[in-house]
């Protein structure tokens, strides 16, 4: 006798509005059923209606997480329409902003997962290291979420002193190994909590084609930065941690890498920038008929955007999106089969949804 | 009661269709560097239990009606904060048609937080401004005429 138990849209356990229908046999998850679209801001018909300017400022609030890969990834796909491509500083201050913002995204991951956990403690110790590196970005930019960075053909703001930046880094690297990946590797609680629980298997996550830190924990070794690299990655010298297990501690696994892995390109980023222009300074752009598309690592996986215009338009024609959640989503329905119900907000929330980037 | 109330606000976080920003500086705003719970503020998991009610996002097609429902759940007296741009004016997503916003179309708000999202001290301030409201309002349930306030520079 199997029952339904709805979990959402508005529920304490969700960062966000969305549904899961969990189809029960007593404690045990059988099945799941997702529902979307609380959050349909109808974002990609707007992009219609905003010059190549507003787009920018529009397509920054597609996500408050991930806001700076979104207006790369747009940035990137419109260069290529416009024939401009962006000055070798604009590129390395491309890498440390997206590399900052990965630090800041796997922190925040941590602390909710943590919360999630029932581990009140190390949501506080994840929140207060996350603050350090909103403070990086704070002294780049000005602003904590939106940061309004990228521009056609480079970025509005300069690094004025990246030497000075990396103690920040180096500090934030000594609490990550001293305190964070330490408790959760090692304590008890996250181990029991995590280990087994969720398994997608590599067969599984390659027929649902998931991205990011899913597919790497599932032993599909695939990373944008390595594999198509972009800005400037290709002078970077860095690992793509894999893990095989597939369950919520190699997820958790690889993100701790990664984090170790993002203070490294950062490091070499902030000592090799080169000098120069930070954006072409162009303010007007002739836009070829055509659609490019460009693809960029976010912290949850390949984003792509497909950009289409028409010649002599100052609006785009289509702005398509493909966000990683997207990619991920359904995966949850197999990593859920079979789990205790206690565990499935843990679940769902290891592939890190974001379901303002997937519902726009 | 009053004074309660002004001590130790508890909070319902609504997330009305919002971009995430501004709901991660609420907890932000509740973590050890800003630590809004030394005013006593709690994050509550049910609109039952909650004095204030924060809604973030610009109220999208499909929460509309969740909003309202959340707004009646809350026992009164109430206050409602709007945090960021977007409930206040919809922000970058005027002209959509599938928003049924701005927030004090369908329910009275009381403090408004601009920002594209609020810092977490906007944050605090605007949980504290709404405590002080909702102390006022006395323990008459019924008295939820809109005192409309601005946190920061802005005034109306």
């Amino acid at each position: 006798m199997s029952y339904k138990i709805p979990m959402g849209p508005y529920h304490p356990g969700l960062e966000e509005p969305y549904k899961l229908d969990m189809i029960c046999e007593g404690e045990t998850v059988r099945d799941a059923e997702l529902h979307i679209g609380f959050n349909f801001r109808n974002i990609e018909h707007l992009a219609e209606t905003r010059n190549y300017f507003q787009v920018i400022a529009l397509m920054e609030r597609v996500c408050g997480i991930c806001s700076f890969i979104h207006t790369l990834t747009l940035c990137q796909a419109m260069e290529k329409l416009a024939n401009v491509e962006a000055p070798p500083r604009a590129k390395y201050i491309r890498v440390i902003m997206a590399e900052l913002e990965r630090l800041h995204s796997h922190v925040l991951w941590a602390g909710i997962a943590s919360k999630l956990m029932g581990f009140k403690t190390m949501f506080m110790t994840c929140f207060a290291l996350r603050e350090k590196v909103m403070d990086v970005l704070q002294a780049i930019s000005g602003n904590r979420v939106n940061y309004s960075m990228n521009c056609i053909g480079g970025v509005n703001r300069d690094v004025e002193d990246p030497t000075a930046l990396l103690a920040l880094i180096d500090d934030l690297e000594r609490e990550m190994t001293r305190t964070v990946i330490p408790i959760f590797t090692t304590s008890s609680t996250a181990r029991s909590r995590c280990a087994g629980i969720g398994v997608l298997t590599h067969e599984k996550a390659v027929s649902c084609a998931v991205v990011g830190p899913t597919a790497r924990a599932s032993g599909v070794n695939q990373d944008l930065r390595r594999d198509a690299p972009y800005a400037a990655y290709a002078e970077m010298q860095f690992e793509v941690p894999v893990e095989q297990a597939g369950d919520v501690r190699a997820r958790l696994f690889v993100r701790a890498l990664e984090i170790m892995e993002s203070c490294r390109i950062l490091r070499q980023a902030l000592n090799n920038i080169p000098p120069g222009e930070i954006s072409t300074g162009a303010d007007k752009f002739a836009f070829v008929t055509g659609t490019a598309t460009s693809r960029v690592e976010a912290p949850r996986g390949e984003v792509m955007y497909s950009v289409s215009w028409k010649e002599g338009s100052r609006n785009p024609a289509r702005v398509h999106v493909r966000t990683p959640t997207f990619a991920n989503m359904p995966a949850v329905r197999w990593m859920v089969r079979g789990a205790r119900l206690a565990d499935t907000p843990l679940i769902q929330a290891s592939i890190d949804p974001c379901y303002s980037c997937t519902d726009r | 009661m009053c004074t309660a109330r002004r001590r130790s606000p508890w909070l319902f976080h609504m997330n009305s269709g919002s971009c995430n920003g501004c709901d991660i500086e609420i907890v932000a705003a509740l973590s050890p560097r800003y630590d809004a719970e030394q005013l006593g503020v709690l994050l509550q998991g049910s609109p039952r239990h909650a004095d204030i009610l924060c809604v973030t996002g610009p109220v999208t097609r499909k929460a509309v009606g969740a909003v309202k429902t959340v707004y009646d759940q809350v026992p009164g007296p109430k206050a409602v904060i709007a945090i960021g741009s977007c409930p206040a004016t919809t922000n970058v997503f005027i002209d959509s048609r599938t928003l049924e916003g701005p927030l004090d179309k369908h329910v009275p708000v009381d403090v408004y937080v601009p920002g594209c999202p609020p810092r977490p001290d906007a944050i605090i301030q605007g949980v504290a401004k709404a405590a002080e409201i909702l102390a006022k309002r006395g323990n008459n349930p019924q008295n939820a005429e809109p005192v409309v306030t601005f946190v920061g520079e802005v005034q109306p």
